[in-house]
């Protein structure tokens, strides 16, 4: 349509500044790093690092793990957002605050974090020596680790359950209640199927985020083998730019994909319920 | 086949039971006491069940935000402690505080000039290309958009990664702290342009315009007096959403860094690594000193984590949508 108040000119004049910045250093230097990648013979390259059983390993370890804690996350953040939405107490706005501030760590914060909990002078081995006789320490481990990307992915979910269950319609769910549906049918039936559009966008952020967090994993341990931490040690102690490049480029394939199948998922979804 | 699926036992559960619900209400008004106790009964034997789902519940929320705010509590606690292996008992100190400020102060510094030169740029190639590609509704704008928000789903160290590839060879541009600032608007920059996007989109501002236009307002005119104006929520929560960001960028920044180039979260990194605890702690006080005003202010705007979520125009879809 034409649009008189906006021409052709002043669009593409107020979109350069961001699009040159973009193809300067993001578009171009990505596609450096695919050339780079290939070498001289792209296919075989690419086949002897995706079959190389140490980097085949820490791919899968890092899908597991991050898989592992999207579920998690999604579990703990759906039961703990639905009870924040529906319930009043003293001081719940600032619980709320508390539960947003984890959103801007760093990664190497959450890892102390994680190191505060459960490491060496840690709370829980603090607790556990107490109770039990033995000092419980996993910071420095995949435990750790799982702990860590829980800690920076908790509030992200709850926070996007109790945007989506604040619009849910309150009278579908008294009607549920009034003909004796169980607790149960009523988040089968009726919670679920409203909060799964936002539920999974959530989980494709989680996961896509888990599989590229490198600062909780550096700060944990640089001998855990989740993919971040292998590239970061192939390019700085080996020196080994192709296989970096080649193992970034899988990361980064990856998380692009499950972010837009979600994003497809839910915009077809929010459309249905429209 | 999904979304049918979803849409339909969706619709099902809904409308079933609304249907049912009134036909109950009409009975229990004409006979009441035939009709109250086989509704009456089933709410009775769920009680006791709601009851104890609600209690688990309360209890898992504890426990979560146990989880997520006692770590915080420690650190500010061990940063302000003479001696964290032997406890509060050892009196409480600022001089973990005075070390770290001594030791660090560079790296804090660097930071804060990072992210002011960070919001600069994304300001200006952010703001005009967010409200470009509100204004506009066609495939290509759409694309373009598409393509913008791609250095955020490719995870920080990938785009590190390419950026050295191709400049990491001119060594002025490298040993500056304009190496980091680039790889900090690479990342936030998605942030700005939806943030404004999200807010132009959610004000018809081409009726708007084309009214202003009639009258003999000229292009200039109009960015000032309507543009601006509305967007402003918009720049305002993509300027915290980016300043937050690059003040918490570790990913891309422990690539890009050299020894003269170090921000904060590199220099936090460093402290865990060979520092103890009290000092890593000291300077993670010092780390939520500077981002805890710019947080309360998103709260208080109503910014979500994705920078866009802002509660006035929830009415607005793409507002809402936490992966675009």
């Amino acid at each position: 349509m034409h649009d008189l108040t906006f021409p052709l000119r002043w669009r593409v004049l107020l979109l350069a500044p961001a699009l040159a910045f973009f193809t300067c250093f993001w578009l171009l230097p990505i596609a450096r790093l695919i050339q780079l990648s290939g070498g001289a013979h792209p296919l075989a390259t690419y086949y002897a690092v995706l079959t190389n059983s140490r980097y085949l390993a820490s791919l899968l370890a890092t899908v597991a793990l991050s898989g592992l804690v999207t579920i998690t996350t999604l579990l703990l953040s759906l039961i703990v957002g639905l009870f924040l939405v529906r319930h009043r107490f003293p001081a719940r706005r600032l619980l709320l605050a508390l539960l947003t501030f984890p959103l801007a760590f760093p990664g190497v914060v959450v890892g102390f974090m994680v190191i505060m909990l459960a490491g060496r002078q840690g709370l829980i081995g603090a607790m556990s020596l107490a109770l039990t006789g033995s000092k419980w320490v996993f910071a420095y481990s995949m435990t750790g680790l799982f702990a860590g990307y829980l800690y920076f992915s908790i509030p992200r979910v709850i926070l996007t359950v109790m945007a989506a269950a604040g619009k849910l319609d309150g009278s579908l769910e008294e009607a549920a209640r009034s003909l004796g549906a169980s607790p149960w049918q009523i988040m089968r039936d009726i919670i679920l199927p409203a909060l799964a559009p936002a539920l999974t966008a959530a989980a494709a952020i989680c996961f896509a985020t888990s599989m590229g967090a490198f600062g909780t994993a550096f700060t944990l341990a640089t001998d855990i083998d989740v993919l971040p931490m292998t590239i970061y040690t192939e390019f700085t102690l080996n020196a080994n730019m192709v296989t970096a490049a080649v193992l970034s480029l899988v990361l980064g394939a990856v998380t692009w994909a499950v972010l837009a199948a979600a994003r497809n998922l839910t915009g077809q979804a929010a459309a249905a319920a429209a | 086949m999904g979304r049918a699926g979803r849409g339909t036992q969706f619709d099902r559960a809904g409308r079933g039971s609304r249907g049912i619900s009134n036909a109950m209400i009409k009975n229990t008004m004409t006979s009441p006491l035939s009709t109250t106790a086989p509704i009456a009964r089933p709410i009775r034997l769920h009680q006791p069940m709601r009851f104890w789902i609600t209690l688990l519940q309360a209890l898992l929320t504890a426990l979560l935000c146990a989880f997520l705010i006692v770590p915080m509590v420690m650190s500010v606690l061990a940063g302000l402690t003479v001696n964290y292996f032997r406890g509060l008992s050892s009196g409480l100190t600022l001089h973990w505080i005075g070390t770290v400020l001594s030791t660090y102060s560079d790296s804090v510094l660097a930071s804060l000039y990072v992210a002011a030169a960070t919001l600069a740029i994304t300001l200006l190639t952010g703001v005009p290309a967010g409200y470009a590609l509100a204004r506009s509704q066609t495939r290509l704008s759409r694309l373009i958009e598409e393509m913008l928000v791609l250095p955020i789903a490719v995870p920080g160290l990938a785009s590190a990664l390419a950026i050295l590839a191709i400049y990491g060879g001119f060594s002025v541009f490298r040993n500056s702290l304009w190496f980091i600032v680039v790889g900090h608007v690479v990342f936030t920059l998605p942030f700005m342009v939806r943030s404004v996007a999200a807010v132009c989109a959610s004000v018809d501002l081409r009726t708007l315009e084309e009214g202003a236009a009639s009258l003999g307002a000229s292009f200039v005119q109009r960015c000032l007096t309507i543009v601006l104006p509305n967007a402003w929520p918009g720049v305002l929560a993509g300027a915290l959403t980016v300043v937050t960001l690059s003040l918490g960028e570790f990913n891309l920044t422990w690539m890009l860094h050299t020894p003269d180039t170090k921000t904060l979260p590199v220099g936090l990194a460093d402290a865990y690594a060979s520092m103890r605890i009290e000092i890593g702690s000291a300077y993670t006080i010092i780390f939520f000193a500077i981002t805890m005003p710019l947080l309360i202010a998103m709260q208080m705007l109503g910014v979500g984590p994705g920078g866009t979520v802002n509660r006035k125009l929830e009415r607005n879809p793409r507002a809402e949508d936490p992966t675009s």
